[in-house]
């Protein structure tokens, strides 16, 4: 893989108009700084429909920040985002946002159905009380991650692989088309690991499109279609049999890559290489 | 003193009503960690009320109204800018912006009161006891002036608060994903702010600028501690304000006599404190997060595992043909656990009561239903015995004590799970045999009888 060739292939399929329309998630020329300083430079992107597609890159590369800068969460310095060729202020009821788990107050006095219940807000809009068709839905959710039993646990009460799931299912409550996760797998155990898997494998079915931001580099051949690589800028993107190799993850991580991560990677090539002959 | 109708109750509703318009906010305060925000506008809030007074000449509240609600606004935009342009962290931010605004409008109204009847002290402490004189005639009915203020900040917060429920349950819980979602948070959280400033207004008169804090964020924190639903913290942050309401006036009419010549004392001084006080019964005796109830569940937890042990002493006992009597299995315990004296012949006493042990010529022996309970236990304890030996690397020596705690939280499924995993000699590492699953079964109590 060359220098240019994901690149390329970004601008390829934004070639002719400015954005894909077809693109849940298209970004140009995006730049963003907190206090002058940039933490992201120059991003283009675009995220194909149907996939898993998963943000990697190490710490500070602003995976979390590009999440949020798409969202409006954080101000940009330049860059135009477009969700199926709209702005964000048109599209918020087809695009779930699952912020890091650490990021919210867990003793809030509330359970795992109220937290859930929040994923209806949106749309029901101002002044709106939540009735029983959103509870329902709310409890359907918990359902699908698995917690139909933990409804009225205070949310402090659960692990943390529980709140992450608690998280998801108020995602599948909005029933978007994209979503957008900070870290769904951080610090997990292994089963809640297998059910938000489980569960993006059955989004993906349904054509829906998932990006989130990883942290863990060995899952990411088994769990995700789709790769972007990213140190401050997309040093690469695409499939990630063709862009998830060690020259690019070197380039990623510059020496920040641990042996161990290497291994891993050589393990997992020869797995597939083993799988395919 | 006595109580004096047309006096006393008149103070009691002005206080009640502040409390309940002041438990709204506050708790979103609380939530949403910006309880000094609370202490920080109540500050800013005097400038306004100043020039109000400035420019109106008189006492009249809607002029005030305006000036602290722009004073209010300001502060907490300018806390904003300051925080995210001037690199100040927020805390620093809030104290630099609110001592300013403070000090200014205590400037203001030093110069002001010379102009207007008009006490600086009242501003600061507030001026209950002379709220009843100040009166005012609605619709034929004489009240405080303060009264229908009161009541339209009540009935404001309470409309406002059955509105924006969960506009603003989620905006204090995850701002991030509420805006994400199409809520607009910068205006809920501005509607918030508003609501407080203009409480603080309404209530400066009652309970001064600086003590409507505690009415703020005191009530708020003590049902936090009461409830984890925030439908229930809300309802009780009402009432516990109004009871702290109700209490101060009462302390304030009767704890000076008990000090003999002390003329008065400051009614809303004492809201304050009764605030504190029922805080201080809530952090002690709250249901789960009580201090009480936490001390009391660690007794609970340390005498059912005592009462475990104790247990299994008299099953070891029985099995090494030794016999112990209780004070024997006192002294064991004591010795060989972290418990103490108390514990132990709580636990005695217990196993004892609850028909799990009987007592032949003085030593213990094990009823039926103890038998059965004590062989759960010491299966647990030896199958964990074996699977830290072989799985987990142990020395024979070293696998009693972890053992020894893991078997108070072990389950039959637990149990057979271990069964599974270890090499089914039927023995611990100590060469000593395994309980089967089905104790009673296989002999009952008699076998083991001494």
């Amino acid at each position: 893989m060359t220098n240019q060739g994901p690149r390329a292939r970004a601008s390829r399929v934004g070639q002719g108009s400015e954005h894909d329309h077809r693109s849940p998630l298209s970004i140009h020329d995006m730049t963003v700084a907190y206090d002058r300083k940039p933490v992201l430079w120059d991003v283009d992107l675009d995220v194909p429909a149907g996939q898993l597609v998963c943000i990697v890159g190490p710490n500070g590369a602003g995976k979390s920040t590009l999440l949020k800068a798409c969202l409006d969460l954080v101000p940009k310095v330049s860059g135009d985002i477009r969700f199926w060729g709209k702005g964000i202020s048109r599209q918020r009821g087809k695009v779930a946002y699952v912020p890091q788990r650490e990021s919210v107050d867990w003793d809030f006095p509330v359970n795992a159905l109220d937290v859930v219940a929040m994923g209806t807000y949106g749309k029901l809009g101002w002044f709106k009380p939540v009735g029983t068709k959103q509870r329902k839905a709310a409890r359907e959710a918990l359902d699908r991650v698995g917690l139909q039993d933990l409804m009225d646990r205070q949310i402090s009460q659960l692990s943390g692989g529980q709140q992450q799931r608690v998280f998801l299912a108020r995602a599948l409550v909005q029933n978007p088309d994209l979503y957008l996760m900070d870290e769904p797998f951080a610090s997990v155990d292994a089963s809640t690991e297998q059910a938000i898997l489980d569960v993006m494998r059955q989004l993906r079915e349904a054509g829906r499109t998932v990006v989130c931001v990883h942290h863990d580099l060995q899952t990411v051949r088994e769990s995700f279609d789709w790769v972007v690589m990213l140190n401050m800028r997309v040093v690469a993107a695409g499939p990630v049999e063709e862009i998830f190799t060690i020259e690019n993850l070197k380039r990623t991580y510059g020496g920040r890559l641990t042996l161990l991560d290497q291994a891993a990677m050589a393990l997992g090539r020869a797995h597939q290489a083993g799988e395919r002959v | 003193m006595t109580w004096m109708w047309g006096v006393d109750d008149w103070i009691i509703i002005l206080g009640v009503m502040a409390a309940l318009a002041c438990a709204i906010p506050g708790t979103f305060l609380l939530l949403r960690g910006m309880s000094m925000m609370g202490d920080a506008i109540s500050h800013a809030v005097l400038p306004g009320i100043a020039i109000g007074f400035l420019i109106s000449g008189t006492r009249d509240s809607s002029w005030m109204f305006i000036g602290a609600a722009v004073a209010g606004v300001c502060a907490a935009v300018l806390t904003q800018v300051l925080h995210r342009f001037g690199r100040l962290e927020r805390g620093a931010a809030m104290g630099v912006i609110f001592t300013t605004f403070f000090a200014v409008g205590l400037v203001l109204l030093v110069q002001t009161a010379d102009h207007v009847d008009l006490d600086p002290n009242c501003v600061l402490y507030g001026a209950i006891e002379l709220a009843p004189i100040d009166l005012v005639t609605i619709a034929g009915l004489d009240m405080p002036r303060s009264f229908p203020v009161l009541v339209v900040i009540c009935i404001l917060n309470l409309g406002l608060l059955l509105l924006l429920y969960k506009e603003l349950k989620i905006c204090s819980f995850d701002p991030a994903m509420a805006r994400a979602s199409g809520v607009n948070v910068t205006l809920v959280n501005q509607i918030h702010m508003i609501m407080t400033a203009a409480t603080c207004v309404a209530c400066f008169e009652v309970v001064g600028s600086i003590l409507v804090v505690a009415l703020l964020v005191v009530p708020a924190a003590a049902a936090r501690l009461m409830s984890d639903r925030l439908p229930i913290v809300l309802i009780l942050s009402l009432v516990i304000g109004s009871i702290a309401a109700s209490l101060g006036h009462l302390a304030a009419i009767n704890v000076p006599g008990w000090f003999g010549d002390v003329p008065e004392t400051s009614t809303a001084g004492m809201m304050a404190v009764m605030t504190g006080v029922l805080f201080l019964l809530a952090w002690l005796l709250a249901p789960r997060h009580g201090l009480f109830t936490q001390i009391l569940h660690r007794w609970r937890l340390r005498i059912r595992i005592a009462s475990e042990d104790a247990l299994g002493l008299v099953f070891r006992s029985i099995e090494n043909d030794s016999g112990m009597t209780r004070i024997d299995i006192r002294r064991t315990i004591v010795s060989f656990t972290e418990v103490g004296v108390v514990i132990a012949w709580i636990a005695v006493r217990r196993i004892r009561r609850d028909g799990l042990i009987d007592l032949k010529d003085n030593r213990c022996v094990l009823t039926e239903e103890g038998y059965r309970r004590a062989s759960e236990l010491i299966r647990s304890h030896r199958l964990w015995e074996a699977w830290l030996w072989q799985h987990a690397d142990l020395a024979a020596d070293h696998v009693h004590g972890q053992a020894m705690r893991l078997e108070h939280v072990t389950d039959r499924s637990m149990r057979e799970k271990l069964a599974a995993q270890i090499d089914a000699t039927g023995i611990d590492p100590h060469g000593r045999p395994i309980p089967s699953s089905n104790p009673v079964g296989d002999g009952g109590p008699e076998r083991s009888r001494p």
